[in-house]
């Protein structure tokens, strides 16, 4: 018994030292002790994160070889070169964890890992490049702004370059976008279109109201999460309101009005029916975005074998 | 044929052979067998775009007729393209692009290092920053030549099987035709005889380290000087001019 209580007072002490930490504002480093539940929650989020990165990759993808222009084909580009990438520094940042990149790939393609419900939605003309720029990495934005000061430290330095990149992404969104308004009526009809599509969509990114949200308590508490869905929710749509006023399009949104008291817009009820049908596999492009992932890696598959047998054949071993 | 026609043309083969090169890499964006490659594949379609777009901003100048590089990329027709028909095969599997980027980045690299000391000063300039560009294609194409033809049983068989397959229409870039005459007397245009060689004695050493077969030298495949293509150009351009030939009236 004895053994057990000075076991359980030591565990006690670890939890104390870690809370201080984070109450202190410290960040915690990868070889910091650190509560399992802290770390599995880091897991799930950034490995979440990263494979939203890389399923986003699809719906882009989906326009490069149509892009209009040689311009607008460099920025879309390097536009999804830059989310590639973002996978790649989020991918390393979770490995710190003690997770490698090829058990979050088979966590994806069981089920048992997700990614963004966004991106289950199909980009069926090019205004949906315009909207996903503006409106999907706007959205995005917000939330990585919030998570530069998370306390994980890999997390948090991944998140501060990630968010330089992200801003261009808007920017390059909007571009699409005001073009598109000053353009022929065709185009502006696009535009319209992609604008009602993606509006709804774009706000259930930041997840179920607060009241609603399952995995708030300890990411609060540890400082993982920043803000709450519903704050970080407001924030998006009260800095995009003008930026749609400003080339002349409207929310598709009948109750959106300004709160003087609150100073900030009330919004009309989100459809959460549709948020939890898609979640749970039944959106328009789920079974498209999985399939396709699978098939990718599989096709590859001899491609890395390769590599590591010709690594291994030339690979000097001295010491071991 | 003029001195402005014969460059125009010339403008055209280089230019369109970046534009259609830089499509093919383009479509292994989220299809690539590992992240890494989805980025380095990405980052050589763009150099390649950028590429196309200078050297066709300057074959309108030459032109005079005001068109830009995306009136001569979207508004072209598929006889009008010059592009070396290597370029516009399907990506096929991860084996035979990169067996397409070794080729055509080592042809690449001896064309522009001499295009560099031309006496178009506009075209030395594109060839001495293309030159660097190259450079990283011709090396990186070269790793995954070695690692897979000196990986397993089945990265092997791929490689060669793509090598061998390619072999055809590697002759095609060596050709010359009445433009590179008029070019080459005003020391404009490459001396094609020399790269051939320097090409080929690269190409071999990195096959052989690679463990892969030479091919024999056979009948080449040609037509692209005269916009004679493959029935796979007519697809690309379908695709790559959709929006600029549904919607002629808009600007994107």
């Amino acid at each position: 018994m004895e053994v057990l209580e000075k076991k359980n007072e030591i565990q006690d002490n670890l939890l104390k030292n870690f809370e201080a930490k984070i109450d202190r504002g410290d960040a915690i480093e990868p070889r910091d002790k650190m509560p399992d539940a802290y770390r599995k929650h880091l897991i799930r989020q950034m490995s979440q994160h990263a494979h939203s990165e890389v399923i986003g990759m699809q719906p882009e993808g989906n326009w490069i070889t149509r892009a209009p222009s040689l311009r607008a084909r460099q920025i879309l580009l390097a536009k999804i070169q830059d989310e590639g990438g973002h996978g790649l520094y989020l991918y390393s940042a979770a490995e710190t964890l003690g997770i490698s990149r090829r058990e979050m790939i088979e966590q994806l393609h069981s089920g048992k890992a997700k990614y963004s419900n966004i991106f289950n939605y199909p980009a069926l003309t090019w205004a949906d490049i315009g909207a996903i720029g503006w409106l999907v990495d706007g959205a995005a934005i917000v939330n990585q702004v919030s998570l530069q000061r998370t306390s994980y430290g890999p997390y948090s330095r991944a998140m501060v370059r990630i968010c330089k990149e992200e801003s261009f992404h808007q920017r390059q969104g909007y571009e699409i976008m005001a073009k598109m308004m000053k353009g022929t009526k065709d185009q502006q009809e696009m535009a319209r279109d992609a604008m009602n599509r993606w509006w709804w969509p774009s706000l259930m990114m930041f997840g179920p109201h607060d009241s609603e949200s399952p995995h708030t308590g300890d990411a609060v508490k540890w400082k993982i999460k920043r803000s709450s869905n519903d704050e970080l929710r407001q924030k998006f749509i009260d800095k995009t309101v003008q930026q749609a006023e400003v080339i002349g399009l409207t929310i598709p949104d009948k109750d959106l009005k300004w709160n003087e008291a609150k100073k900030c817009y009330d919004h009309g009820p989100i459809n959460w029916e549709e948020f939890y049908r898609v979640i749970s596999g039944n959106g328009p492009c789920n079974k498209q975005r999985m399939a396709h992932h699978v098939k990718v890696h599989n096709d590859g598959a001899w491609v890395r074998e390769a590599a590591e047998a010709y690594r291994q054949k030339k690979e000097k071993k001295i010491f071991h | 044929m003029t001195q402005e026609q014969a460059l125009y043309k010339y403008c055209l083969r280089m230019g369109d052979d970046a534009l259609i090169h830089a499509y093919r890499l383009s479509e292994w964006c989220s299809n690539a067998p590992i992240l890494e490659e989805d980025l380095a594949l990405t980052n050589f379609a763009l150099d390649m775009i950028g590429r196309a777009q200078a050297i066709l901003d300057y074959a309108g100048k030459i032109d005079g007729k005001g068109k830009t590089s995306d009136d001569l990329a979207y508004r072209r027709k598929e006889r009008d393209f010059y592009n070396h028909l290597i370029m516009e095969l399907p990506n096929g599997d991860f084996a035979y692009t990169m067996a397409r980027i070794l080729f055509v980045s080592i042809f690449e690299y001896y064309f522009f290092s001499e295009l560099s000391h031309s006496a178009d000063t506009t075209l030395a300039a594109i060839a001495a920053k293309t030159v660097k560009e190259v450079k990283y294609h011709m090396a990186h194409a070269t790793d995954w030549a070695l690692r897979l033809g000196d990986g397993t049983d089945e990265s092997n068989t791929r490689m060669q099987q793509a090598v061998d397959d390619l072999w055809a229409y590697t002759g095609e870039l060596f050709e010359t035709d009445d433009a590179t005459a008029v070019l080459e007397d005003r020391n404009i245009a490459v001396d094609m005889g020399m790269i051939r060689a320097k090409w080929k004695t690269d190409v071999t050493r990195i096959l052989t380290e690679a463990k892969l077969k030479i091919p024999a030298d056979g009948y080449n495949q040609t037509g692209s000087g005269n916009g004679v293509h493959t029935e796979y150009l007519g697809h690309i351009l379908s695709e790559m001019q959709y929006l600029q030939r549904a919607y002629p009236e808009a600007i994107w």
